[in-house]
């Protein structure tokens, strides 16, 4: 077998930057001064910030330092469920970086950017078409923000309808998010339970909906990794008594032209292009949540919004029944970049591809630990698959100990302790770009913690030994957290 | 985690379903989580409890408590005025860890109705939920 590729090397100490600090040091030089020596008015004066004095190398090795500290999907695999961490390829940064786009002033008049105006244009479309759904805006900051955004859309579309409303049902399995933006836009959430089968029933959605509830938040594949099979009959159950259908799309890269979003019956569906769409996160920037809307729908998405008007790009404001303007400019457009790169890169076959083989190496890596680590709902998954710490109690071997283990063995943890609705939940994500060797290598390393766990259960106890940092006291950081350097 | 028959229930508090325990004291209720739900919950890090004062009913949510794996409600077990609150847990949520039943108590009903004190479960009938 593969080594694991897990190992201990040359990790280099490094203190806060305050330390390495010391009295008059430099990192920059100024040309000589040609004017008079001014005192500068009282008003603008104070005793300034607490800045260490650094030089150039000061600054350049900590940062280098913290940077080997780091793990990435650059450096291995990511698999956080619910997080689709797949590789970002570099052509994406490369025409990101275009100086065209990169250069491009927000407060530019529409005449001086109509690249950049036309790109945003023709990503709607793209988005529009992979959905299924008629009308899109770019402006959402990230998922949660499109999710807040599909509300205010919600408020609007019953306003105008005269009849506001006040609730909107989150199953069990929606992401966290869900109630959370229904509720800062002033909706009271009803939970509902899903089934057996760990999915949504229409019965349940039936008893609670009606004439007060604005819709229902339904993350489709759900936060399970399965899929809403009965997504369909539900969405009828809520338009019948005039409510509205949002899909939360953060698992999106599980269904890539496999389904047609607006015949399923959804009526407002965001989109994470920092998951499905490979652009950076978890850390590594801004992400992007554009909102997909039906087309009854599409009078209340935010201004401005690109129109062609006599063959050149505008930003037009003159949409009365608009929700408004959400963000500062036009969005993260240099993440419209990459995503618009990554979705031209691939095509509609590929697309489609990524979504088939995201799902096979999630079934494939259920298929190999299953009974090895209790697996809740033993159903066909689609890009995700949850297992939980059950067999290993007796053990006295929890979540968080398995999870801190996997990292002596070179992976980063999963999610854990999400879903809610299982116990000890360990969420594996490993999404399309995992090589089968990757993922044999992976399965290795959970199953050699399953036998640790039965015969050396303070090896995980004590994970991760081979970290930079051993295991971190989660309890004291929560309840006397230091926030100062 | 624990198993079940690791656990303390004391026979004389009554229990419900969503792992909260009611000791009688006078006629008012003081309530907090059982060892089950402290041992489930892992460390916990913040209560929230209600404004005393505050009037809610049997099966509302009157606060939440959030360990480093997940925030959960609480649920009353039976309606009722709040009439105390305990501050303690403000500055030291581990009490909820180390004490549940005592130190780690959460909040004081003045109840609307006082049969629901008699809808509460016994240790037998709430240990027979936990086997499940």
């Amino acid at each position: 077998m593969t080594e694991f590729p897990g190992a201990t090397g040359l990790v280099l100490n490094e203190p806060l930057l305050w330390e390495r600090g010391r009295r008059g040091r430099c990192g920059f030089s100024l040309p000589s001064r040609d004017v008079e020596r001014r005192p500068a008015p009282a008003a603008l004066t104070a005793a300034g910030p607490d800045f260490p004095d650094l030089s150039e190398v000061d600054v350049v090795r900590h940062y280098t330092r913290l940077s080997t500290w780091n793990f990435s999907v650059d450096a291995g695999m990511y698999p956080l469920g619910s997080c689709t961490m797949k590789y970002n390829p570099k052509t994406n940064e490369r025409q990101a970086a275009h100086p065209g786009l990169a250069g491009a002033h927000p407060l530019l008049p529409a005449d001086l950017c109509q690249g950049a105006l036309e790109l945003m244009a023709a990503l709607e479309c793209l988005l529009a078409e992979i959905t299924g759904l008629d009308a899109v805006t770019l402006q959402p900051g990230a998922g949660a923000h499109g999710e807040l955004t599909g509300m205010l859309v919600f408020h609007a579309h019953h306003r105008h309808q005269g009849k506001p409303r006040s609730k909107i049902i989150v199953p069990d399995t929606a992401h966290g998010t869900n109630p959370a933006s229904a509720s800062l836009c002033g909706y009271r959430s009803v939970a509902i339970a899903s089934n057996a089968n760990g999915v949504l029933s229409p019965e349940a959605v039936a008893a609670v909906m009606d004439d007060q509830t604005a819709g229902i938040m339904v993350t489709n594949p759900n936060t399970l990794g399965l899929f809403e099979e009965n997504v369909k009959a539900i969405a009828d159950i809520v338009h019948a008594r005039g409510g509205l259908v949002y899909c939360d799309g953060a698992n999106m890269n599980a269904v890539l032209g496999m389904v047609h979003m607006g015949r399923m019956g959804v009526d407002v569906l965001h989109l994470n292009l920092h998951k499905t769409f490979s652009t950076p996160h978890g850390g590594g920037g801004p992400g992007a949540g554009p909102v997909c809307v039906a087309r009854h729908l599409e009078p209340f998405l935010p201004v401005p919004r690109v129109r062609l008007v006599d063959n050149r790009y505008v930003l037009s404001e003159d949409f009365p029944l608009s929700i408004g303007k959400l963000q500062a400019f036009w969005g993260n457009t240099a993440n419209l970049v990459r995503a618009y790169s990554y979705i031209l890169t691939m095509g509609a076959e590929d697309l489609k591809r990524v979504s088939q083989l995201a799902v096979l190496n999630a079934r494939y890596i259920k298929e190999r630990l299953k009974g090895i680590y209790h697996l809740p709902y033993d159903r066909p998954c689609m890009h995700e698959c949850v297992f939980s710490d059950s067999l290993q109690q007796a053990h006295k071997v929890n979540t968080l100990d398995i999870a801190k283990r996997l990292m002596d063995y070179g992976f980063h943890p999963p999610t854990i302790y999400f879903p809610l609705v299982v116990p000890g939940a360990i969420m594996i994500e490993p999404t399309e770009t995992e090589s089968k060797e990757d993922l044999d290598l992976f399965i290795e390393s959970m199953k050699a913690i399953a036998t640790e766990a039965r015969e050396a259960p303070d090896r995980l106890h004590q994970a991760p030994t081979r970290a930079k940092r051993r295991r971190l006291d989660e309890t004291a950081a929560a309840r006397k957290p230091c926030l100062t350097g | 985690m624990k198993d079940v028959s690791e656990l303390k229930f004391p026979e004389e508090l009554g229990y419900v379903e969503s792992h909260e325990w009611v000791r009688t004291e006078d006629g008012r209720a003081r309530i907090g989580i059982t060892d089950y739900a402290q041992d489930q919950l892992g460390d916990v890090v913040y209560v929230e409890l209600p404004a005393p004062g505050k009037s809610l009913a049997k099966g509302a949510p009157f606060g939440s408590v959030e360990s480093v794996k997940a925030v959960s409600e609480l649920y009353l077990p039976i309606g009722g005025t709040v009439v105390e609150i305990n501050a303690a847990l403000e500055n030291s949520p581990e009490l909820v860890n180390s004490d549940p039943y005592g130190r780690g108590w959460m909040i004081v009903i003045e109840p609307s109705q006082s049969e629901d004190l008699k809808g509460l479960l016994s240790v037998q009938a709430y240990r027979e939920k936990l086997k499940g």
